[in-house]
């Protein structure tokens, strides 16, 4: 919490003129801006919540399975501080434009700031077109959050919906949907990426959509196999009984009942997604260049790797932080979802 | 038994169609085809108009489509556009290099998967256990083709040209240039010493991967009675884990054998591209880059060909190997 406070009030001072320079700035600025703001009001209010839940009474009220399970999930600290990492990552992303300490896409000298070792300066070092590494990180960090998070939204909802109708339809409905998934999991999906993203023209959405459209198998068959349980229960079949549309069986009753697995499958996703985006930008295949995405950084550094290792170390890194945050988060909220992993 | 086995082949011959189809359908979407290629301003729209004809691509989809399957099916997969060759030919050269590198990633794998797994669940809780997860989990979380440029950079790069350690990896090709001219156990050595630091880079993702499940299910067997049984008779500690427990604990990862082949090839892709690997995966994204379609369709035809026998195999596996499961 402190550490927040302290890097938002460096924030205001050190790049003071960046942020009152913003509100009438590029739409990323303003963004940032916003965030700025509202983390600042978000920390405000979280402080003054805490002291006055601190001298509340300590009376319990009754705990639904969100808190129960949040009451869980912070027990286990290294969940807790792989969410924190997640978050810090995120916040990061969006206050990008006051954090980084020179534009991504501006090439610097080429005689004197080419492929420099880090420095204080340039904290993670140059790469071959003189830009400074730890800005790119920083930039990189937009895109494959933003991919990561928006991808799995899609794959998840379509494949929570397609699950969910199998699961309750049954018989040729669900034969025919999970041939289907059985054909789209038993292939290489990284080709077919690779497939699809060239023979289109690469860009930001396309990528987004293709992995998006390409991951639903799997949370397809989890949620199948959660309503294939859930169906027989006796608040259904009650459901049943009063004469509910099938519709409302499905939206209001079942599909509810199926998130937890569903949020631990997306943590996962996430993470999975960024590795996919990096090795899709690392064949040249993801956002274009001159935008920093970490897969194209860890290419660029390539070809000069014993003579400039801080080009392609420090994105991989990142990609490591993000995806081991999201795995171990992902795993802290499977143990904290499960009633019978709580101890 | 046979009955089971022959159900699960003819069950899977629609599931590669399928996939085919799908390739075929989602390619001839792409703007732009293959005699796009030689648009240049030294060809007239007539001989471009003949090539269109030449490769057959006049005809309306849904003729393509029957032709290219049909000849697909009689093992013809056309000719290369950018090698000038059969694609046949090319795949009977290339294929043996990918099966190599994927059967010794593998191998490692779940040799090290399995490993590291039983000793995490004999360890229960202690601090072999949980390092050794933490380990797990970082290298699962890591892009396997940054891994390679580090292992690259470590034990090729640094290890020959800075830190002149004894012992270095080439980090690319498939064998040296002085290849023809060694004796045979040199060139043996030499294929060895090029397959090591690809299978690694390849392997070491899905070990931490195994490791995990391994460890789950290993767990799992070792609070059973019949184990208690074996130690009471006054077994060793390692006959009862290897000999009792392994048997029953391996049971599970044999599935991840076939959910893990798509994550291989999908690794392939990439790692062979960093090692200038000639196989599958490199000659697929190369293909897709010249857009030499029937190189294409057929690459992906034939992964999707591998990952399909690969499932067939660990489902046969599986029923052979757990007595419980009903195959009928």
């Amino acid at each position: 919490m402190l550490a927040l406070w302290g890097a938002l009030l460096w924030i205001g001072i050190a790049r003071w003129e960046r942020v009152l320079a913003a509100p009438s700035g590029a739409w990323d600025h303003r963004v940032a801006f916003a965030t700025w703001i509202l983390a600042i009001i978000t920390l405000c209010g979280g402080s003054i919540l805490q002291e006055r839940r601190i001298h509340e009474s300590r009376t319990m009220k009754g705990v639904g399975q969100w808190s129960l399970a949040w009451m869980a999930f912070r027990k286990s600290h290294v969940a807790v501080g792989a969410a924190i990492t997640v978050m810090v990552f995120y916040l990061a992303a969006l206050l990008t434009p006051f954090l980084a300490p020179f534009d991504p896409a501006v090439q610097g000298s080429l005689i004197t700031e080419r492929m420099l070792a880090p420095s204080l300066t340039h904290p993670l070092g140059t790469d071959q077109f003189s830009r400074d590494v730890l800005s790119r990180v920083l930039y990189g960090a937009r895109i494959s959050l933003t991919i990561g998070f928006v991808a799995v939204s899609i794959s998840m909802t379509i494949g929570t919906v397609l699950g969910a109708v199998s699961g309750f339809a049954g018989g040729r409905l669900d034969s025919l949907i999970m041939r289907f998934v059985d054909m789209v999991i038993s292939f290489p999906r990284l080709v077919l990426l690779i497939a699809i993203i060239a023979f289109f023209e690469p860009s930001i959405f396309l990528i987004v959509a293709v992995i998006g459209l390409t991951q639903w198998p799997q949370p397809t068959r989890l949620v199948r196999g959660e309503v294939l349980s859930l169906r027989e229960r006796e608040f259904i079949q009650a459901g049943k009984a009063l004469g509910l549309s099938k519709t409302r069986l499905v939206l209001r009753h079942l599909i509810p009942n199926t998130m937890a697995p569903v949020i631990v499958a997306a943590t996962l996703g996430i993470g999975d997604t960024i590795v996919l985006e990096a090795g899709l930008s690392f064949l040249g295949l993801g956002v274009q260049p001159p935008t920093a995405s970490w897969g194209t950084m860890v290419a660029d550094g390539r070809d000069n790797l014993l003579g400039a290792w801080w080009i392609s170390t420090f994105p991989g890194l990142a990609i490591v932080l993000v995806v081991l945050s999201f795995n171990l988060a992902g795993d802290g909220l499977r143990d904290a979802l499960d009633p019978r992993l709580r101890s | 038994m046979i009955a089971f086995v022959l159900r699960r082949v003819l069950a899977s011959i629609p599931l590669v169609l399928g996939i085919a189809t799908i390739v075929f359908f989602l390619l001839s979407l792409a703007p732009g085809d293959a005699a796009s290629l030689f648009v240049s301003p030294n060809i007239t729209p007539e001989v471009l108009e003949q090539m269109r004809r030449n490769m057959g691509l006049d005809q309306p989809v849904h003729v393509r489509y029957f032709r290219w399957m049909s000849a697909m099916l009689r093992g013809d997969f056309g000719i290369s556009f950018s090698r000038n060759q059969p694609v046949a030919d090319i795949i009977v050269q290339i294929l043996p290099n990918t099966l190599i590198l994927s059967f010794c990633a593998f191998l490692l794998a779940f040799t090290a998967g399995i490993l590291v797994g039983v000793l995490q669940a004999v360890r229960q809780n202690r601090l072999t256990d949980s390092s050794l997860s933490v380990v797990g989990l970082f290298f699962y979380s890591m892009p396997s083709f940054w891994l390679a440029l580090m292992l690259i950079l470590i034990f090729s790069l640094g290890a020959r040209n800075l830190w002149g350690w004894p012992i270095w990896f080439p980090a690319s090709g498939m064998t040296s240039v002085e290849y023809p001219f060694m004796s045979p156990v040199e060139q043996l050595r030499d294929r060895v010493a090029h397959l090591v630091l690809p299978s690694v880079s390849l392997a070491l993702v899905l070990a931490a991967g195994i490791a995990r499940y391994m460890r789950g299910s290993m767990l799992e067997v070792i609070r059973q009675d019949y184990i208690r049984t074996a130690r009471s008779k006054g077994l060793s500690e390692l006959s009862v884990i290897f000999k009792h427990a392994l048997r029953n604990g391996l049971i599970p990862v044999i599935t991840l054998f076939g959910l893990y082949l798509p994550f291989l090839f999908s690794g392939t892709v990439l790692i062979e591209t960093v090692f200038a690997w000639p196989g599958m995966g490199r000659l697929v994204v190369d293909a897709i880059f010249q857009r030499d379609y029937p190189v294409v369709m057929a690459g992906t035809f034939i992964f999707a060909i591998m990952v399909v026998v690969g499932n067939l195999v660990a489902d046969v596996l599986y029923a052979l190997v757990d007595p419980r499961i009903r195959y009928d």
